[in-house]
């Protein structure tokens, strides 16, 4: 069952459910954040709509920067603003900040240690029709390698919401996912949302088997599996992991500790992700049976969707099969 | 006109000597480093310190200071060896430059040495920081503002199309406060800049960007002086100095060659001397000083 303590939303599993882009929690957060704080200020690589940074452009014209086509220099600006005591927010397709100006993010907002927060839309494949060049699948590769970078993939529009406002505050250079198509609401305004927490969302009552951690869009899909799971009588927890760095090491370990065998879930290339990331830290002090859903190895293409999480194994039946698979796994 | 005295000139000229002794100095001690662009910036590096930018070494993050943004990191001897003279910190720690657990890292880094404005090294990043700092003032203090951004950039740099992208912007939002000066010393690593990627005309690209542009001697007191109270006047567009130098300044068997480029006195190239004897003989080139300044030392 879902975790009554999360407040989450109660028709998760109906099929009426109601569904936001990821990205305009972004934006309704940065309005709101720019509210409380005269110090935000937000930059954009000539994306203002499609990257939800609109709002704030028109409420905060002398606060707002259109940078052009020049996603090197948005990050460099933003670094340069944020040396002055300005909290910047920059925005793009993740594809291209932070996917065209990495070395400008590591040197000039993460060596300098200066607070800038990293926008990055239209990540994953579910960015659909645009194809490949556009679908971001390495991005937490490249942003949680970078020493002093946090690193957040929210599950859906409110707790991107709650991760940009908490980001405005935390002093530190911040990247935060976002993708472009509707994603159904788990989460709700009282659902608890801290930078660095990982969230146990849903609990069957069966024995416990298998722990699914899962990040981002493909939090909602990971809650259905384990729902279907249960009622076939296998013990499934789901964590909600926004934070991929630092991670909530604490829960993942007891998490480990109790379920014995865990299926990883992103929108993202298995290697160097999230489920990379809880590997390199359970191997070392907890090591369980693992199994990665993500994109293996592979460049994206133009499709639906819905369709492209499917091909690329990362739909509900990928999520289920490898539930099975690591339970096969688990006294070997 | 230059404001400057023929006094402060004369003093101007020995600091920078001084500065080009401490650089050669702590190449020898480091073991590596880069020679040829920072003999050649020591004129402008002690103008900037020694009477053209506000600040006070004993207040270093006083809020009005004027900000300098070093985007070529890699001459960072003689920003080192000039904020050491200029009382920032001791003259000895020169000599850790490059080494283990240095304040000195071999390209800056400011959560080492907090009291610079930027990290660098990786080139074409630094007008883009500089843009962004003068923004920030802006929302700040709006074109009233007395500061000014100074962003000193190599010449072969110019090759990263970061800076077009930031001198777009800066020309865009008319950042009068922003005074960029470009190393024209005509060298990069793998020779000469016409070269290995020409930039010629220099000057015809700045004005095509909406730049206010200057070119002057870089090595000439007074030429530096007027260039930079000229780009201080300049109130709708931003500005740069092209600074003709000479890389290798002071140094005769080292200057106009870009082989000292990347190498430090000791391991350069052997057509004068050999390399046990580069590092004093450098230092006795430095130390004769007759028709070369104005006034011979006192």
């Amino acid at each position: 069952m879902l975790n009554p303590e999360l407040k989450l939303r109660k028709d998760i599993f109906d099929d009426k459910n109601e569904s936001q882009p990821i990205r305009a929690g972004f934006g309704i957060g940065l309005v709101e954040a720019g509210r409380k704080n005269e110090k935000v200020v937000g930059l954009c690589a000539d994306l203002v709509e499609s990257t939800k940074m609109e709002g704030f452009s028109k409420e905060f014209p002398k606060r707002f920067f259109e940078i052009g086509v020049a996603e090197q220099n948005l990050a460099s600006v933003a670094s340069g603003m944020a040396a002055m005591g300005k909290i910047p927010f920059i925005s793009s397709y993740a594809m291209f900040s932070p996917g065209r100006n990495w070395e400008q993010i590591r040197t000039t907002i993460c060596y300098n240690d200066v607070p800038v927060k990293i926008a990055g839309s239209h990540a994953g494949v579910s960015v659909g029709p645009d194809g490949g060049t556009h679908q971001a699948i390495e991005d937490l590769a490249i942003m949680r390698v970078i020493p002093n970078m946090i690193v957040i993939s929210p599950c859906d529009a409110i707790e991107a919401k709650k991760a940009t406002l908490l980001a405005a505050e935390n002093g530190k250079p911040t990247y935060i996912r976002l993708a472009r198509e509707a994603t159904p609401l788990i989460t709700t305004e009282e659902t608890p949302f801290e930078i660095g927490k990982a969230y146990r969302v849903y609990e069957s009552k069966n024995k416990k088997t298998v722990a699914i951690i899962a990040t981002g869009a493909l939090v909602f899909n990971a809650t259905r599996v384990a729902k279907r799971c249960e009622e076939e009588g296998i013990g499934v927890i789901v964590v909600n992991l926004p934070t991929v760095k630092p991670l909530d090491k604490e829960t993942i370990l007891n998490v480990a500790k109790e379920y014995r065998a865990i299926v990883t879930v992103e929108e993202h290339q298995i290697s160097c992700g999230m489920g990379s990331a809880i590997s390199e830290f359970l191997v070392q002090n907890f090591p369980v049976p693992i199994e990665f859903i993500g994109v293996n190895d592979v460049f994206g293409q133009s499709g639906k969707p819905q369709q492209l999480i499917e091909h690329y194994g990362m739909g509900e039946n990928s999520i289920y099969n490898a539930v099975h698979k690591v339970i096969t796994r688990k006294h070997v | 006109m230059s404001n400057l005295t023929d006094e402060k000139i004369c003093e101007l000229e020995q600091t920078a000597n001084r500065i080009r002794q401490s650089i050669i100095s702590m190449l020898v001690s480091a073991g590596s480093g880069h020679t040829a662009g920072p003999l050649g910036m020591a004129d402008i590096f002690t103008y900037l310190y020694f009477g053209g930018m506000t600040h006070d070494p004993k207040n270093p993050s006083w809020d009005i200071r004027d900000r300098l943004i070093l985007s070529n990191g890699h001459i960072c001897p003689v920003f080192y060896a000039t904020m050491a003279h200029a009382g920032y910190f001791p003259l000895e720690e020169l000599e850790t430059l490059r080494k283990f657990g240095s304040r000195l890292q071999g390209h800056p880094h400011r959560e080492f040495l907090p009291i610079i404005e930027n990290s660098s090294g990786p080139l074409g990043s630094g007008l883009s920081q500089a843009v962004g700092m003068a923004l920030a003032d802006r929302i700040d203090f709006g074109k009233k503002t007395n500061k000014f951004f100074f962003c000193l950039t190599g010449d072969g740099e110019l090759n990263e199309g970061q800076n077009w992208e930031a001198i777009m912007l800066a020309a865009k939002e008319k950042i009068h406060n922003l005074i960029m000066i470009v190393d024209r010393n005509n060298i990069q690593i793998d020779g000469f800049t016409e070269d290995v990627m020409p930039l010629n005309s220099l000057r015809a690209k700045f004005e095509a960007f909406n730049f206010h542009v200057q070119e002057i001697d870089g090595h000439n007191f007074e030429a530096i002086d007027y260039a930079v109270n000229q780009a201080k006047a300049v109130f709708d567009m931003p500005s740069v100095i092209i600074a003709h130098t000479i890389p290798g300044k002071g140094v005769p068997f080292m200057e106009r060659d870009y082989r000292w480029h990347g190498v430090p006195p000791g391991k350069g190239p052997e057509d004068v001397y050999k390399k046990d004897e580069q590092d004093d003989m450098a230092l006795a080139e430095l130390r004769t000083l007759g028709g070369k300044i104005k006034c011979g030392d006192q």
